[in-house]
C-alpha cells in the first residue's frame, strides 16, 4: 500500500528526475523539480517547449512513473505506486483538462462527464455538481455531443469531467492553448472562479504569461528544473 | 454507462458495423442453412420410408441406412417373403438415384398400393402403360409439369401419368418392370416392403426374417429405419458439419478480429482518454470484447433472418430440389458459434488497446 501523510501540501516534489530511454539515449526530463503546492492554491507552471512542464504534469497525475525522487500527492506518495495504483489514483484524486479536450466524440457531454464517475465506480454526481454546471454554463449543452459544441464549450465540459468525481488535484495541461482570446479569457476565469468558490486545487501548465496570470503563483520551468525564483506572484 | 459507451462506438461507425454483422450474419446463414437442409433432407426421406404404410424393410445385408443405389437384391424374395406367417403384403422396390440427392422407384403399383392404402392424386391417376410416371406435386410445381407431359430421365421418356401428394416412397414413381428394363437390373430390386397382418408383431417378424434371411437380406421395423434418419446417425455428415462449423468459427474470428483491430487503430486517442480517466486495462479489453460480442449477437440475428429469407426462397422456387427445415434448435448454438470467434477474434486487440501507453495514446493524431 502507498504511504500517506498528514499534510497541508496537497503537491509535495523533491529532487524529482525522470530519464527516458529512447534510441538507446537517455534523456533527462526533469533534473531534480522541487515544487510544494498547498490545498486550495492555483498554481500556473510556465515554461518554454522541453522545459519539462508536460513531463512533471504526467507524473503528477500518475500517468508516467518518476525515475527518482519523491512526490507526494493528497498524503500518497507516488514512488510506491505500482501502475495498477496510480490508475486508482487518476480515478479519484486526479482531474485532468486538456489543451485538446479529449472528449470522447461517441458520447454526450453528459455521458462524457459520467462516464470518468462510471469508470471510478461511482453512482451518483456529488453534491452541488449541478451548481457546477451552471456555472461552467453547460447545463443546458449537456445533451449535445462534442462536434455539436464550439471549443469553449468542450472545454467547459471536459472540465466538468475532471471535476466529477471530485478530484484533490485538478491538472490542466495547455488549456486554452486551442482557444481564441474570448474563450481562453472565460475558461481561465472559470477556473479562477472555481478555485475561488470551492477552494479545488488547480496546477495548470501552460506557455502563455497572460494565461498564467490568472493563477495564484507562478512556477517557472526550464531545462527540467523549477527556477529558484517563480516569477508574477499574483496572490489575491 | 460502458454499455452505452459500446453501444454508441458502434452506432458512431455504422458502416463497419454494418458491415462486420454482415459478414457474421452470412456465415451463420451459411451454417443454419447447411444444418437445415441435412435435416431436410434425412427428414423427407423418413417421411417417405413411413410414408410406405410398411412395417418391415428389406435390404441387402451389407447396405447402410441410406443408399440411393440398386441393390443386388433378386426379385425371387418377394414371393419368398409373401408366403412367410403374418406377411399381408410384399413390395420389392427398385431405387435409382436422380438429380444427386433424389431417387426414382420401381414398384408394383397396385401392390404398393394395397400396403399404402394408395397414393393421393392431385392431377390424373394411377399408371396403366408402361411408361407411365407419378411424380409429386413439389417438383410438378417446381418444373410447371402437368399430366401428359414428357419427362426425361434415364435417357428415356416417361409419360405424366399422374401428380401425387408427396410424402410417400419417392418423388418418381414407376411400373418396376420398366425400370428395371431402363437401367438394366432386370429380375433385380434394391428392397423389399412388408405389410404385416398384426403390426404388433413387427419386432418378433423382425427377429424371424433376420434368422430366415441371414446372409442375404437385413431386416428392420420402418419405426427404427425411420428414427436412424438424424445427423447423428452419420459419422461422415455429422464431421463435415463440424469440420465446416470450425472454418467458420475461424472466419468470424477473422472478420471480428480484422474490425476490433481497426477500430483500436482508430481509436487510440480515445483509449489514451480512457486510461487518463482511471479506466484499468481490465476495463479496456472489457470494452472490446462487449463490443465484439454486440457485433456477434447483431450478426446473428442478421443470419438467423437470412437464413429464414433463404429457406423461404428455396421451399418456394425450387421446392424439389432443396428441403430445407427450419431449425429452430440449432439457433442458440449459432449464436453460440458466432460468440465464440468474435470473442477470440476481439482478445488480441483487445490486449493491445489494454497494454497501450496512455501518454503515448493521447499524443496519437
Amino acid at each position: 500500500m502507498p504511504q500517506t501523510e498528514v499534510s497541508p501540501e496537497i503537491i509535495r516534489v523533491r529532487d524529482l528526475r525522470k530519464v527516458y530511454h529512447t534510441g538507446g539515449v537517455d534523456v533527462e526530463a526533469l533534473r531534480g523539480v522541487e515544487l510544494s503546492v498547498a490545498r486550495g492554491e492555483f498554481v500556473a507552471v510556465i515554461g518554454p517547449s522541453g522545459s519539462g512542464k508536460s513531463t512533471l504534469f504526467n507524473i503528477l497525475g500518475g500517468l508516467a512513473p518518476p525515475t527518482s525522487g519523491e512526490v507526494w500527492i493528497d498524503g500518497v506518495d507516488l514512488r510506491k505506486m505500482g501502475e495498477s495504483a496510480r490508475t486508482e489514483m487518476r480515478q479519484r484524486k486526479v482531474g485532468f483538462v486538456f489543451q485538446k479536450y479529449n472528449l470522447l466524440p461517441t458520447l454526450s457531454a453528459h455521458d462524457n462527464i459520467f462516464l470518468a464517475q462510471a469508470i471510478a465506480g461511482l453512482k451518483q454526481a456529488p453534491a452541488g455538481f449541478d451548481n457546477v454546471l451552471k456555472m461552467l454554463g453547460i447545463s443546458n449543452r449537456l445533451s449535445h455531443k462534442p462536434q455539436a459544441l464550439s471549443g469553449g464549450e468542450q472545454q467547459r465540459v471536459a472540465i466538468a469531467r475532471a471535476l466529477v468525481n471530485q478530484p484533490a488535484i485538478l491538472l490542466a495541461d495547455e488549456p486554452t492553448g486551442n482557444l481564441d482570446t474570448a474563450n481562453s479569457n472565460a475558461v481561465l476565469d472559470l477556473l479562477r472562479d472555481l478555485n475561488k468558490r470551492t477552494g479545488q486545487t488547480i496546477l495548470m501548465i501552460t506557455h502563455n504569461p497572460e494565461a498564467a496570470a490568472f493563477a495564484d503563483r507562478i512556477v517557472s520551468m526550464r531545462d527540467g528544473q523549477v527556477l529558484k525564483r517563480s516569477e508574477g506572484e499574483n496572490g489575491d | 454507462m460502458i454499455n452505452k459507451l459500446v453501444f454508441e462506438n458502434l452506432k458512431h461507425r455504422w458502416v463497419r458495423t454494418l458491415l462486420g454483422a454482415l459478414l457474421v450474419g452470412v456465415l451463420v446463414a451459411s451454417i443454419t442453412t447447411l444444418i437445415g437442409l441435412s435435416r431436410g433432407l434425412l427428414e423427407e426421406r423418413a417421411a417417405r420410408a413411413k410414408g410406405t404404410g410398411a412395417d418391415i424393410f428389406l435390404k441387402p445385408d451389407a447396405h447402410g441406412t441410406v443408399s440411393f443405389a440398386s441393390g443386388p437384391v433378386l426379385e425371387k424374395f418377394v414371393p419368398f417373403v409373401q408366403k412367410q406367417p403374418h406377411v399381408a403384403q410384399a413390395v420389392g422396390v427398385l431405387v435409382q438415384p436422380v438429380e444427386l440427392i433424389t431417387s426414382i422407384n420401381g414398384v408394383n403399383i397396385p401392390e404398393f398400393e394395397r400396403i399404402s392404402g394408395g397414393f393421393h392424386y392431385l392431377e390424373g391417376g394411377a399408371p396403366t402403360g408402361p411408361d407411365d410416371l407419378l411424380v409429386d406435386e413439389s417438383y410438378a410445381r417446381q418444373k410447371k409439369l402437368h399430366v401428359g407431359a414428357t419427362v426425361r430421365l434415364y435417357e428415356h421418356n416417361w409419360h405424366l401419368a399422374g401428380i401425387v401428394e408427396g410424402g410417400m416412397l419417392a418423388r418418381f414413381v414407376v411400373r418396376l418392370d420398366t425400370l428395371q428394363q431402363v437401367t438394366a437390373n432386370t429380375g433385380k430390386i434394391s428392397q423389399i416392403l412388408v405389410k404385416l397382418d398384426d403390426p404388433a408383431r413387427t419386432d418378433e417378424m423382425v427377429d424371424y426374417f433376420n434368422k430366415v434371411l441371414a446372409g442375404d437380406l437385413k431386416a428392420i421395423s420402418i419405426a427404427d429405419f425411420v428414427s436412424q434418419f438424424n445427423i447423428s446417425t452419420f459419422p461422415q455428415l455429422e464431421l463435415f458439419i463440424n469440420i465446416i462449423t470450425t472454418m467458420w468459427i475461424v472466419v468470424i474470428f477473422l472478420v471480428v478480429g480484422l474490425s476490433m483491430y481497426t477500430a483500436v487503430l482508430e481509436r487510440t486517442r480515445e483509449i489514451g482518454i480512457l486510461k487518463a480517466l482511471g479506466a484499468k486495462p481490465w476495463t479496456i479489453l472489457d470494452l472490446l470484447i462487449r463490443e465484439a460480442v454486440l457485433l456477434a449477437l447483431l450478426g446473428w440475428a442478421i443470419g438467423i433472418a437470412l437464413a429464414l429469407v433463404t429457406r423461404t426462397l428455396i421451399v418456394t422456387m425450387i421446392p424439389a430440389s432443396l428441403n430445407v427445415v427450419n431449425v429452430p434448435d440449432f439457433w442458440p448454438k449459432a449464436a453460440l458459434i458466432a460468440l465464440s470467434g468474435a470473442v477470440l477474434g476481439a482478445i488480441y486487440p483487445g490486449l493491445k488497446a489494454a497494454r497501450q501507453d496512455a501518454i503515448e495514446a493521447l499524443s496519437y493524431e
